[in-house]
């Protein structure tokens, strides 16, 4: 719309706010997405990253706070909004029945595009989706990445402004991912805002320009991926595995002592003792010297994945 | 109501791939139904005398009426597990929903399918009643629009039903509870009257014994304003099942 500055951000959050009956599950969230950046919400599974997601793409009422999405009210322009932006759900809905070609050009019906130029589109995704070849496949037979992908092609057929992509490679295998995520690459460059949901680190990392990390409905973080790690963890992570040893405390307290000097955290899991360090390899040396035995040691770089955890703890969360 | 033509358009499609699977249940059993029932069973019906019918055979009163059970049972089935698959299992609406499409439109244009797979059904069935030479007046034709509305009768408190369900039990039980004994005592085969008192009372509530008293009228020829009550009936299945229907619709999806 001509009304909309370039500068105005795409999507505006303040206080937004989701409950079902008694539960809340988004809870007062504050966040912007500028024109052409790849924001990513990051967090546990019921953090209240889909929630969100489905306030943005105007099927879930807000309940509280205001959203603002290309400038418009959900709740009033709803459907004017939809046709401006394309949804990956985090499951593919598709009609088995139906070819990939069929189920591109059936979906850009909905959008009032004009069967022959929704077929012309739906040409062009298949390419872009690197599926041609099983233009004529029924989507029955097709593998999970396949299928991703098709459902991603089917997301694009309006042209959107804006790309909502629930957890886009969950349950897709390593080379479906990074084909996956090459496309997204792609439409990044092209200059389409990417919004996503994600509980991988490596794909936050890959494709987020800045991320927050949710938990119980709320934010946890906010940043670029490098800002977070240099706000939240230390440059380096040292991970020293210890065999079963009597009397757990015991060690516990023991390595604690050793260890203290050496980095800013320290933190125990069941075999494991990771040490939060900007230097990796000199606490691994004097670890050694102070008399130390670990099983294995590895020195490696902090990562998104330390964050997330130090954030939203190490509880499993079903 | 754009959304609406696009939802149907995606219907038909979908039905265009499947259609071949439907065939049986719409073409082939109206025929055996009729043969069986109409000329088979009729035959031994008319020669014991038809005093009990209003002075037809038992094939021209049994017809109608089986035009108005398959459709019936095509507008329960409709609504059952193919409708459940476009609510929970494929979650078809929730792609729809994310386009421009409203909720309205999304209803509105299923049910401009239901319509159309009804119609489908009926004259299917009305050509096989021709062919049996069980239509004695050019009214008849009125029986196809009565069992398009008859079906609705149907098809649309069943829409709400399983507009509120996520698992498919209860289609098994609603078959053989209700459908089957509206099939069996609605007027198909024996007039009402013969029913105990209490049992006729509440089979002139549903829409299919009201279908069939209006649509046997229009085949036989004998359609005056005594049906406009019977359509009442049928009509307001249709209004109040809509109203349900669409709310629970709303509840399901939007959330």
């Amino acid at each position: 719309m001509s009304s909309q500055p370039e500068t105005a951000p795409l999507v505006a959050a303040r206080g937004l706010t989701k409950r079902f009956g008694s539960f809340t599950a988004v809870d007062g969230i504050d966040f912007d997405v500028a024109r052409g950046e790849a924001f990513g919400f990051l967090g546990p599974n019921g953090a209240g990253k889909t929630s969100t997601m489905r306030m943005i793409g105007c099927v879930s009422p807000v309940t509280d706070g205001t959203l603002s999405v290309l400038g418009m009210d959900p709740a009033r322009d709803g459907p004017l909004i939809r046709a401006r932006i394309g949804v990956v759900p985090q499951t593919d809905i598709l009609d088995d029945e139906l070819s990939t070609l069929e189920n591109l050009i059936v979906y850009g019906r909905y959008f009032d595009i004009p069967r022959a130029e929704s077929r012309r589109r739906a040409v062009d995704l298949l390419e872009f989706a690197q599926l041609t070849d099983r233009a004529e496949t029924r989507v029955q037979t097709l593998s999970g990445g396949m299928k991703r992908r098709l459902t991603i092609a089917r997301s694009l057929i309006n042209q959107p402004e804006l790309l909502l992509l629930d957890e886009p490679t969950t349950g897709l295998d390593p080379q479906a991912r990074h084909l996956l995520w090459d496309r997204l690459y792609a439409l990044k460059r092209r200059g389409a805002t990417l919004v996503l949901t994600t509980h991988y680190m490596d794909e936050a990392e890959q494709l987020c320009d800045r991320l927050v990390i949710m938990d119980g409905g709320r934010i946890a973080a906010e940043g670029s991926p490098r800002e977070l790690i240099e706000h939240h963890s230390t440059r380096e992570v040292l991970e020293l595995r210890f065999p079963e040893m009597a009397g757990e405390e015991q060690r516990d307290g023991h390595i604690d002592a050793v260890l203290a000097d050496l980095g800013d955290r320290i933190e125990h899991l069941a075999e494991r003792v990771i040490l939060y360090t900007d230097d990796g390899e000199a606490a691994s040396i004097a670890v050694h010297e102070r008399g130390l035995r670990p099983e294995s040691v590895l020195v490696r770089r902090s990562t998104l994945e330390d964050v997330f955890l130090r954030l939203t703890g190490r509880t499993l969360i079903d | 109501m754009t959304g609406a033509l696009r939802v149907l358009e995606h219907d038909l499609r979908f039905y265009r791939q499947t259609w071949r699977g439907t065939l049986t249940s719409t073409f082939v059993s109206p025929v055996l139904f009729l043969a069986a029932l109409g000329l088979g069973l009729g035959t031994f019906v008319d020669q014991s005398g038809t005093e009990v019918l209003p002075g037809v055979s038992y094939a021209e009163f049994v017809g109608p009426a089986l035009l108005m059970t398959q459709a019936m049972q095509a507008a329960i089935f409709e609504c059952s597990y193919p409708l459940m698959g476009k609510f929970e299992w494929r979650k078809t609406f929730f792609g729809i929903l994310a386009t421009p499409v409203s909720v309205g439109g999304l209803f509105a244009g299923e049910v401009m399918w239901l319509s159309f797979r009804l119609a489908v059904g009926a004259i299917g069935f009305f050509v096989a009643l021709v062919l049996f030479g069980l239509v004695s007046s050019p009214v008849g034709v009125i029986a196809i629009p009565v069992a398009i509305l008859t079906g609705l009768g149907f098809a649309l408190p069943m829409f709400a039903f399983t507009a509120t369900i996520t698992k498919d039990e209860p289609f098994a039980l609603i078959f053989r509870f209700i459908q089957i004994p509206l099939f069996l005592f609605s007027g198909t085969f024996f007039p009402i009257d013969q029913l105990p008192p209490l049992f006729a009372a509440v089979a002139w509530l549903t829409p299919i014994a009201n279908g069939i008293y209006v649509a046997r009228a229009a085949t036989l020829g004998t359609l005056d304003a005594s049906a406009l009550p019977h359509m009442a009936i049928v009509m307001a299945w249709v209004v109040v099942g809509a109203w349900v229907a669409l709310r629970q619709t709303r509840r399901r999806l939007v959330v």
